[in-house]
């Protein structure tokens, strides 16, 4: 059997590891149309900062396709997908033929309209040539310019920090992290970026970028200039679709998948930040473009792929770790509901410290939870809501500092602890 | 595989687990030396939870399907062929603690001491018996297949 798998990050790695752990002998190809062996799109903020060295962006060790059994195609680029003849058509028009097809092409930085876009000066913050570009960029800059509060933006702004720029945020909605966070969590890290130097502009977007061919300044809404010789956009992240648009494959916001990883096309699957799949929280299907979850799905299609078909997904929840300004924060789920909806907030917080905890419930079971400061032990939360477990009669202990296995009733204790999936 | 259990109804709270593990990963060995001397001072990776007369250790559970594994963004966390024992590249960690999020247990914690990393048990890997089980004076944690 062959398999090929377009895209070369999390979700491909998690696919390539699963048919591998079942199955030795399917013919495993990978199309990626960056050059690299395996590496870590979110540890670029962390080459870009200086605090780790290129050898570090690797994910996987070098061997890792040979002991896979992988072929490589590194630095083609599929151009279109002829389903009906299972063949994928690379820039040069060769053609792949396979007998399954994984599309996990990932997501691609959403560039709005905007004057100036395209001047040299200006980057995007996804892959390792983003961050090596905005490198080379630094020798001629003093100030940076980052339109986005987002994670990508957050960490670009850091990276950019340490490298002794001076750097602006320019956010669209009235706090950073909007996505992710509540306005309390915001709060703690804006106070915290601000503290280190970072300006924040809230509620404010950049309408164009000047200059005399390169960048000099950027005109925010409100008419204010800003000078600087340096643009990132990290505005976000949409699915990578482009080879499939106008062909018969299902896409909404991203590439349509059922808990066997299928898209609508037989033995075409998707896993990724391509996707849109269940949410089990919000009861719906959207792009949930975290790590884990890629990985996740890459290794449900890997199975599915190799016949193995009791591995299916259960559907997952936004969550995501960022650590800024040395605050570590942790959000899960829903974190922000809309009022009287049937939920119930539990919240506590030490301004002082800059320790926040925030947890919320629909009926009996978690749907969302905040860690900011002190994030030890979050996990257990996050099992918790997984799992959908009732807490009904452990409520009173989740925002305890002490909160553990100690907290939950002896049967379910014992359950979770000693019957081992 | 084999993996370590804990039984709450005999376990005393003497955290003697936590200090035999933190000599076990310590550079000298030397109960002595890894307390008094060794500066960053390493982490033990089991730790007591205890509430009145309840307590009991805690560990990675080195799940067969771990939720950590997908989840590292930095491939610090690996596999052990041989064992299945899920172990930690220290040098490879930034601290983005996505396993902190995810591990169902809370059983990965954060080492602030020295590099910030990841820290987690990794059953003693070469001893045939995790030191927690052989140090244990009351038999509360069991090393068995699971």
């Amino acid at each position: 059997m062959r398999i090929a798998i377009i895209g070369n990050s999390a979700a491909a790695v998690g696919a390539i590891e699963a048919i591998r752990k079942v199955d030795r002998s399917a013919i495993i190809t990978v199309i990626s149309d960056e050059p690299h062996s395996v590496y870590s799109r979110p540890l670029i903020s962390y080459f870009l900062a200086g605090e780790i060295k290129a050898e570090q962006l690797y994910y996987r060790p070098k061997d890792f396709y040979e002991k896979s059994h992988v072929r490589t195609l590194l630095g083609r680029r599929v151009v279109k997908a002829a389903f009906g003849e299972k063949v994928v058509q690379l820039e040069n028009g060769e053609k792949i033929s396979y007998d399954r097809l994984l599309i996990s092409t990932g997501g691609k930085p959403f560039l709005p309209k905007m004057e100036g876009l395209g001047k040299p000066g200006v980057c995007t913050f996804t892959k390792l040539e983003d961050a090596k570009k905005i490198s080379s960029l630094l020798k001629h800059a003093q100030k940076a310019v980052v339109i986005g509060g987002g994670l990508i933006g957050l960490k670009a702004a850091e990276a950019l920090k340490k490298k002794n720029i001076e750097v602006s945020v320019v956010e669209l909605a009235d706090h950073i992290l909007s996505l992710t966070m509540d306005e309390t969590a915001s709060s703690i890290l804006e106070k915290a970026l601000k503290k280190e130097g970072v300006h924040l502009i809230t509620s404010n977007t950049v309408e164009a970028i000047l200059g005399d061919g390169g960048v000099e300044s950027v005109r925010l809404a409100d008419g204010k200039l800003l000078k600087t010789q340096l643009v990132v956009v990290a505005i976000g992240v949409i699915p990578n679709v482009d080879p499939f648009k106008g062909t018969s494959l299902r896409i909404e916001k991203g590439i349509l998948v059922n808990e066997r990883m299928e898209t609508n096309i037989p033995d075409v699957y998707a896993a990724g930040d391509v996707t849109q799949a269940y949410d089990k929280i919000l009861k719906s299907y959207r792009t949930i473009p975290i790590w884990p979850n890629a990985y996740c799905q890459g290794k449900i299609a890997g199975y599915q792929m190799a016949g193995k078909k009791k591995y299916q997904y259960e559907g997952s929840f936004m969550m995501n770790s960022i650590e800024v300004a040395h605050i570590p924060t942790i959000s899960i789920g829903l974190t922000d509901p809309p009022p009287d909806n049937g939920y119930q907030v539990f919240k506590k917080l030490d301004r002082s410290s800059g320790v926040y905890r925030k947890v919320i419930l629909r009926g009996d079971v978690i749907v969302g939870a905040i860690f900011t400061g002190q994030i030890d032990r979050a996990g257990i939360m996050t099992g918790l809501l997984r799992d959908g477990v009732k807490v009904k009669g452990f409520k009173k202990e989740l925002l305890s500092d002490q909160f553990g296995f100690v907290s939950l009733p002896k049967t379910l204790r014992k359950e979770r602890l000693l019957n081992l999936k | 595989m084999k993996r370590i259990f804990v039984k709450e109804e005999v376990c005393m709270g003497c955290r003697l687990c936590e200090i035999h593990c933190l000599v076990e990963h310590s550079k000298s060995k030397n109960i002595f030396k890894a307390f008094k001397e060794e500066n960053p001072r390493t982490l033990p990776r089991i730790f007591v939870e205890e509430k009145g007369t309840l307590s009991f250790g805690l560990q990675c559970r080195h799940c067969e399907e771990a939720y950590c594994l997908e989840a590292c963004m930095s491939g610090a966390l690996y596999r052990d062929e041989k064992t299945g024992a899920i172990l930690h590249n220290k040098d490879q960690c930034v601290g983005c603690w996505m396993c902190v999020m995810v591990c169902p247990y809370g059983a990965i914690q954060r080492d602030l001491n020295g590099k910030k990393a990841a820290s987690k048990c990794d059953l003693c890997v070469g001893k045939e018996t995790p030191i927690c089980v052989m140090k244990c004076p009351n038999q509360a944690l069991e090393f068995r297949e699971s």
